[in-house]
């Protein structure tokens, strides 16, 4: 943890974090939830980037992904089911150098949230953004969900769900100043923390749709895609998410992927199965709303009263 | 008619314009209203807007336009009927007659255009709308406008309220110079050919007035034209925004609602000036769930909106209750319920400010009751937001938001300004709700602060704001929340009499009847009758000293804009009678048989109307 400098001073790191700053309460998950192996993964992102703890923020909405924050070390906010973006976005408005990170759920974002999730692609603030998509309503006990697949039998839906599920992926593409957008599974952690690892790195709006086990009300869905890989297309680019050459055995079915290329990726997208795996599109040069909204950020108050004589003199009678 | 006459002197006078919507009525009205304030009289402005943004021309529901109260006092309300009204067309003026606007004797300037239109059925509208009016007593004088105007531009409709203005500015022997500078600012973004065609266009009515119209008045001023304290002109609205100003928040996240949106208008051309920041949502949860990130962040933030507003900010409002984030809310408060009437007033969103939660959500409810008070009461709002830990309410309403009046001009100061946010290490023992056992308060992280990480949740939780798996938890939030409230009573004023401490009636008021009110207590006081008022700006927690206050007098009544039940209406009793909002309130508090008086026209409600509501019940 030591550096030189240019003057050729020593800058030791007075703080180094371990990945127990980044351990909250005890997370209260089912034994195979694939939200554990998430959780860990953006700790260990946090204690690989020596993100601080306090500049740290975890933002989510009501589901069993949202209870994530609890189980963080940083600054947290479980707000309302369906509102982490706007909350989110908020943060970021004014201080735009915290380290925003939401957690949300199939539900919580693409049913209840739909309207801010679109709007909050398009202000494409910095943050990163996990949606644990386990294809079903979790903490209120298996209702299906809008990506949960046609037949698909839940509490609501005892005979199987009646609609084509919402494809988050070709929605997302569709808005305007979209720049991010991946899909990971959470039961390959190397392909997990690498895609997780490039959304934190993105200066942007970067969306994961995380296929997420929930081994209590849709396990048959994800064991499925366990069990038979070529059921996923990894996307691979050296643009990419970058993966190890001995991992691609898992993957049965690969194509190589400009993440630039948009037409290209709305077609992977399109096809639900076999689910596209990796980084379907990056523009990193799309600009942040938060440049404009924190604007005046650190006006002093000389200037401040000299505004406010300024707009009252226009009133004067 | 004669030619030049002498003018005669008046104490106060009531102006109205009335057009269809596109003709610029409000626009010459406002003029007239700053220039008149500019030269020293007391002014109140109010527009009377459509709820359509083009109703059908020539149609009673269209009617757009302003009423001008002036004087030589100062004007707190807008009055009873008026004097003179300016009419561009026949039939807006009869839904403003169906509003009692105007009486026997009120003068009617009515463009004449009308009598020549090539469709033979307006002739006779007109015609027959004429001698309709003169029956019922206004004094109709028919007016060339459209003819004058053409001498000066081919499209009379865009220029004709310039004209309007000028008859008007020597009928009230306005001052010119004051007059053209106006003007000019009004257009300065048109150009100088604009500016050019409008001067002469105003020159024009005001040499047609003099020369054609009897009528000359003169209003004594009611301060120096160049007093050394200083005046501002501004409706609520902007008053509202140069609050947010002076208050140094940084940020107003808003949806557009009429008739709140004026207000963020207002800002989004300034409020660079101080470094702030309006952000348009893609609705009104992600409206105030922005301010609600930006405060928990450290920002401080509000939300601006009217009732369907607050109604879908309602969740996150509690939200705000339950993790105690600071928060403004300003509610420019229109007709409900749903869309209800969204151009006009009423003082219905009280109740659902104070209980509009789920579960038990107290926070700070307060109401300006003039537009000066629009502007201090943000600064408060924000104060108390911070001090308390809680959402604060800032309630106002049409009739203020577009009402224009001249107030002392604020001093902005460095300390109403917020503070810069704390990054300094948080003690680490020290848990996030550390509460104060006797009145609740505690005060918060801020994220960036080392030490003080915590997870805020809209759960019921402990003071380390863990989620609460215990029985006892929630009830000790719940106390701690609640007490808050009791503190902040505890350092409030009981609200001051207008009048006598003892009489037959106390009047009790909330808002923008502040004005109507005391002027029909002003006036039966003058008369001899024990009749005083009290207004309420704190709502919760209320002011103290109420129930002291009505012990000294026979009747409590409260006059509100929102609805209730005629105590003699068929099938009301005293099992089901509906009281109003604060009336509501007043008597769960204080156990006073407090009786109400109201209605929901939309409109503000009139001194003659209170006035002859309070001798009616002083007779029985
Ligand atoms: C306004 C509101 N409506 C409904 C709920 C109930 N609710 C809580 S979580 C949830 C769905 C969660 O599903 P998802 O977002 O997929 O998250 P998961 O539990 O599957 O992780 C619902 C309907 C609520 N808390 N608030
Ligand atoms: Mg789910």
């Amino acid at each position: 943890m030591f550096g030189l400098k240019a003057d050729w001073s020593v800058d030791i790191k007075e703080r180094y974090f371990a990945l127990g700053d980044y351990a909250g309460g005890e997370a209260r998950w089912c034994p195979g939830c694939g939200d554990h192996a998430v959780l860990t993964v953006v700790q260990r992102i946090c204690r690989d980037n020596q993100l601080p703890p306090e500049m740290t923020v975890a933002v989510s909405g009501i589901g069993c992904s949202s209870r994530l924050p609890h189980y963080m070390g940083t600054y947290g906010f479980h707000g309302l089911h369906g509102r982490a973006l706007p909350v989110a976005c908020g943060i970021k408005s004014r201080r735009p150098e915290l380290d925003v990170w939401v957690a949300t759920g199939d539900g919580d974002c693409y049913s209840i949230g739909a309207g801010h999730w679109l709007h909050a692609v398009r202000y494409n603030m910095n943050m990163t953004v996990l949606v644990f998509d386990n294809n079903i309503y979790g903490l209120t006990k298996k209702q299906t969900s809008p990506t949960t697949p046609l037949g698909f039998k839940s509490n609501t839906h005892p005979q199987g769900a009646i609609l084509a599920p919402l494809n988050p992926l070709t929605a997302t593409l569709g808005i305007s100043n979209v720049s991010f957008l991946a899909q990971t599974v959470d039961w390959n952690p190397a392909h997990l923390y690498a895609t997780i690892k490039a959304a934190h790195a993105h200066k942007g709006f970067s969306l994961v749709n995380i296929i997420q086990r929930c081994p209590v009300f849709s396990e048959q869905l994800s064991k499925d895609l366990q069990d038979n890989p070529s059921k996923l297309l990894l996307l691979t680019h050296e643009n990419g998410i970058p993966i190890e050459e001995k991992l691609l055995r898992f993957f049965p079915n690969t194509q190589e992927h400009d993440p630039s290329n948009m037409s290209e990726a709305y077609d992977i997208a399109t096809n639900l199965s076999p689910a596209p795996i990796g980084l379907l599109y990056h523009d990193p040069e799309v600009p942040c709303y938060e440049e404009l909204s924190s604007m005046g950020n650190n006006m002093g108050v000389e200037d401040k009263l000299a505004g406010i004589n300024a707009a009252l003199d226009q009133f004067a009678v | 008619m004669s030619k030049t006459k002498q003018a005669v002197r008046i104490d106060e006078h009531i102006i109205e314009i009335v057009s269809d919507s596109g003709e610029g009525a409000q626009k010459a009205g406002q003029t007239f209203g700053t220039i008149s304030a500019k030269m020293g009289n007391g002014v109140w402005t109010v527009e009377i807007i459509p709820a359509e943004i083009k109703p059908p021309a020539r149609s009673p529901a269209g009617a757009s336009g302003i009423r001008i109260r002036l004087g030589s006092h100062y004007i707190t309300n807008m009055g009873n009927a008026a004097d003179i009204v300016v009419a561009l067309n026949e039939q807006v003026l009869y839904s403003r007659i169906a509003t009692h606007a105007y009486k026997r004797g009120t003068v009617v300037l009515l463009e004449n255009k009308w009598l020549t239109d090539p469709n033979p059925e307006i002739i006779k509208q007109y015609q027959s709308a004429v001698a309709e009016f003169r029956e019922n007593g206004l004094v109709v004088l028919e007016v060339p406008m459209e003819v004058e105007c053409l001498k000066l531009t081919p499209r009379p409709r865009l220029g004709k309220n310039m004209f309007v203005l000028g008859m008007l500015n020597h009928i009230y022997s306005r001052d010119m110079e004051k007059a053209y500078r106006e003007v000019a600012f009004t257009f300065q973004r048109k150009g100088q050919k604009v500016i050019d065609l409008n001067h002469k266009l105003l020159q024009a009515g005001y040499d047609f007035a003099k020369e054609n119209i009897d009528y000359h008045y003169d209003i004594p001023l009611w301060r120096e034209p160049d007093s050394k304290d200083p005046l501002i002109v501004t409706n609520g609205n902007q008053a509202m925004g140069l609050g947010v100003m002076a208050s140094g928040m940084d940020l107003v996240s808003m949806y557009p609602i009429t008739p709140a949106t004026s207000a963020s208008h207002y800002l989004a051309d300034v409020y660079h000036q101080v470094g702030g920041f309006v952000h348009q949502a893609e609705d009104e949860i992600a409206a105030v769930g922005f301010a609600i990130g930006s405060s928990y962040a450290g920002k401080t933030a509000c939300t601006i909106t009217s009732g369907p507003g607050l109604a879908l900010k309602t969740e996150f409002i509690a939200l705000a209750v339950m993790a105690e984030i600071p928060l403004v809310i300003g509610v420019v408060q229109r007709g409900g319920p749903s869309t209800g009437l969204p151009t006009k007033v009423e003082q219905g969103d009280l109740l659902a400010s104070l209980y509009g939660e789920p579960g038990d959500a107290p926070k700070i409810v307060i109401a300006a009751s003039t537009i000066e008070e629009c502007f201090h009461f943000v600064i408060m709002a924000r104060k108390l937001a911070e001090t308390f830990r809680t959402p604060v309410i800032l309630l106002t309403d049409a009739n203020l938001g577009t009402g224009v009046q001249p107030y002392p001009r604020p001093d902005a100061k460095a300390e109403w300004l917020a503070a810069p946010i704390d990054q300094s290490p948080w003690e680490k023992d020290v848990p996030p709700f550390d509460w104060n056992e006797e009145t609740g308060l505690s005060s918060r992280p801020i994220v960036g602060q080392p030490g003080g990480e915590f997870v805020l949740t809209g759960l019921a939780h402990t003071k380390q704001s863990k989620v609460a798996y215990d029985r006892d938890s929630n009830q000790r939030g719940c106390n701690m929340r609640s007490r808050k409230l009791a503190a902040l009573y505890g350092t409030l004023k009981a609200p001051e009499i207008h009048g006598e401490s003892e009489g037959d009636i106390l009047v009790v008021g909330w808002g923008s009847t502040l004005g109507a009110i005391e002027e029909a207590v002003d006036q039966l006081q003058n008369e001899g009758h024990k009749v005083s008022s009290i207004h309420l700006r704190f709502l919760s927690p209320l002011e103290p000293g109420l129930k002291e206050i009505f012990s000294k007098f026979k009747n409590i009544l409260t006059i509100e804009i929102n609805y209730s039940d005629e105590a003699d209406a068929p099938l009301i009793t005293s099992g089901n009678r509906r009281y109003t909002q604060l009336a509501m309130i007043l008597r769960a508090q204080t156990l006073v048989d407090v009786d109400c008086w109201s209605n929901v026209h939309g409109q503000p409600i009139q001194p003659g109307l209170i006035y002859d509501e309070l001798i009616r019940r002083l007779k029985n």
